[in-house]
């Protein structure tokens, strides 16, 4: 690293929620670090708080929960900023991708009218026609194909992995430095997730777009990240670079979620789930799992 | 060490325009079957028998209202003249002729009594009815909507408030308030006041449903996705909520329309609506009432508009609601 600022410092990130039984963290002292252009893995079961996480860093946690900690877009901090701003910054400097592209669209609109609304919340002052120009390139860069007639098509008129480039295409309409993409493949089958995880990586090579993939599928951060995180409970239990969790995990749940992804050459038989008394450890285990785990 | 999946997405990664070409007829056939969704619910609301004769008959009405003094005109007589010749005052002012003197020169007859024309009346009449069940509608709509959208999409307190005076509406007798209301106010403009009246009772009905669609809207990840992209409050609420409650607000309020017809009605057959001599439905039937035995046409001809109205809304909202549902679940 230079003097160049990060693009994403998360730093004691805590977001605790109330409950009956007293307070319930969620998401609990979690740091990452991307640089410019990277590209950062969060994964883990469901209930991890990575979707959280991914919300917290928006500043779009639920009314009821609490937000501690640092979160620094190149050295500009997040937390504590007016909600203002902060409107400012989400689809503009940030954008995210959600699981759902379906229900992710609005089904009233046309699809480059919500991409064209997009763009024109954060570049006030481009008119219609600029704006639909700029849909039907962002369209197109998402390899659309006909784009300038399917700017007229409803949501439901476009198949899911043509939704998913949809939405891709809303969110890099701005040129966001940092792309969230919160499960973007789950509802996808594996040949249409194929295509939509080539599509990400090669737009952040294209457009130096920092990337945080959340998903629950090592398969898929294996496939364009450079470092993983590895949440449990809300808590980082293991971070480094892919190679390095893949080929010689620190941490029992790491092993464990390993050991769940069904192979081609396993004998056919019962699948492994991640039984939650082996993967549990004492906390104690974690930190040392942390602190040992490669610089993220 | 990598899993199966990568393998096999190498495997794939060359088909990635395939998807494009397999979805390309699929997109041209939906695009001529969606292309507008009102456009949609037209041409199948069109091919409902029920749900154009009732709309034929509401146009009718309508367009009766409008040219209200046209019409007297033509049939020569408006609503507040009195026709003695028409009327029997050996028979205690009975109409002359049979069906209460329906003929040339009184098409719906006249009134027992006063000789009034009760086409003249009708027509009057149908001014009264329409406009002041279409003013109860859009004031309801408009309250129902908005505070219907405040409590789904803020929840919390507001909610909280909302719900509680919505409900305290609804268990409130509302049809005892009204007569107490309408007869201790001044009775100067009767119209308005009932308008108020009706809607102050009317909103919490479409409120509730818009209330409760919100909050399932809110929950949806579009809406998620515009907060992600910076949009505010409002701008979620007009923008991303409103334009699909579309549908719900159209058939509810069309499905309000006849009730407060028959408010309206019921409240003038009570005493407290429209005041005389303007001409109303619900009075003009509770003026026949003394005269059902002898002079039943009186009461057939206001009666029969009445039903007809309401039923013609009903029909309508319901198939309306047919076609949206049908629609909706595709």
């Amino acid at each position: 690293m230079t003097t160049d600022p990060m693009l994403l410092e998360v730093r004691d990130l805590t977001v605790t929620f109330p409950t009956p039984r007293g307070p319930l963290d969620a998401v609990k002292s979690l740091d990452l670090d991307l640089e410019p252009g990277g590209a950062l893995g969060i994964v883990g079961e469901s209930g991890s708080g990575k979707s959280m996480t991914s919300l917290a860093i928006m500043g779009l946690q639920p009314r009821a929960a609490r937000r501690t900690g640092s979160v620094r877009l190149r050295g500009r901090e997040l937390v504590g900023m007016s909600e203002a701003d902060l409107r400012r910054v989400r689809g503009d400097r940030v954008a995210m991708v959600f699981q759902d592209p379906l229900s992710s669209l609005n089904p009233y609109y046309t699809v480059g009218l919500q991409i064209e609304e997009a763009y024109r919340a954060h570049r006030p002052g481009v008119t219609r026609r600029a704006a639909r120009k700029i849909a039907i390139a962002a369209l197109e860069r998402v390899h659309i194909r006909d784009a300038a007639v399917r700017v007229n098509h409803y949501p439901h008129q476009f198949s899911g992995g043509m939704r998913q480039r949809v939405m891709i295409a809303m969110a890099l309409s701005t040129e966001p430095e940092l792309l969230i993409a919160d499960e973007p493949t789950t509802a996808l089958d594996v040949t249409v997730q194929a295509q939509i995880l080539d599509l990400l990586q090669e737009i952040r090579r294209e457009t130096g777009t920092g990337l945080v993939l959340i998903t629950h599928d090592l398969a898929v951060v294996s496939e364009i990240t450079d470092h993983i995180v590895v949440m449990k409970d809300g808590v980082c239990v293991e971070r480094g670079a892919v190679e390095q969790i893949f080929t010689d995990p620190r941490h029992p749940y790491t092993q464990a979620l390993l050991d769940a992804v069904p192979r081609i050459d396993d004998e056919i038989g019962e699948l492994r789930a991640v039984v939650p008394d082996a993967a549990t450890t004492s906390p104690a285990t974690e930190n040392t799992a942390t602190e040992n785990g490669g610089p993220a | 060490m990598t899993s199966p999946q990568t393998d096999l997405t190498a495997a794939t990664a060359g088909g990635a325009g395939a998807d494009d070409t397999a979805e390309a007829p699929a997109a041209t056939q939906a695009a001529g079957a969606v292309q507008a969704g009102a456009g949609g619910t037209w041409q199948a609301l069109r091919r409902d028998v029920g749900a154009m004769l009732g709309l034929g008959y509401i146009v009718l009405v309508t367009l009766v209202a409008i040219f209200a003094p046209v019409l007297t005109s033509i049939s020569g007589w408006t609503p507040y003249e009195f026709d003695q010749t028409a009327i029997d005052p050996n028979l205690g002012g009975m109409p002359i002729g049979p069906w209460g003197g329906m003929g040339a020169e009184h098409w719906l007859g006249v009134e027992p009594g006063s000789g009034r024309d009760i086409f003249a009346r009708i027509v009057y009449g149908a001014r009264v009815s329409m406009s002041i069940a279409l003013s109860a509608t859009l004031l309801t709509t408009v309250l129902g909507v908005s505070l219907g959208l405040l409590a789904g999409y803020f929840g919390g307190r507001v909610d909280l408030v909302v719900s509680r005076v919505m409900d305290f509406l609804m268990a409130f007798p509302a049809l005892i308030f009204m007569i107490a209301v309408l007869s201790a106010l001044p009775a100067s403009n009767r119209s308005t006041l009932l308008v108020v009246v009706i809607s102050v009772f009317g909103w919490p009905y479409l409120a509730r449903v818009v209330r409760g669609q919100t909050m399932s809207l809110a929950q949806r990840e579009f809406v998620e996705a515009a907060r992600a992209a910076g949009a505010s409050g409002a701008r979620i609420v007009f923008r991303e909520i409103l334009p699909n409650l579309r549908s719900t607000i159209i058939v509810m309020s069309t499905l309000a329309v006849p009730g407060f017809i028959g408010t309206e009605a019921g409240l003038s057959f009570l005493g407290v609506g429209v005041v005389p001599p303007a001409p109303s439905w619900g009075q003009m039937i509770a003026a026949s009432v003394k005269w059902y035995a002898v002079d039943p046409a009186y009461f057939l001809v206001p009666g029969m508009c009445l039903f007809l109205l309401v039923l013609a809304f009903t029909v309508l909202g319901d198939r309306l609601r047919a076609v949206v549902d049908a629609q909706e679940g595709r």
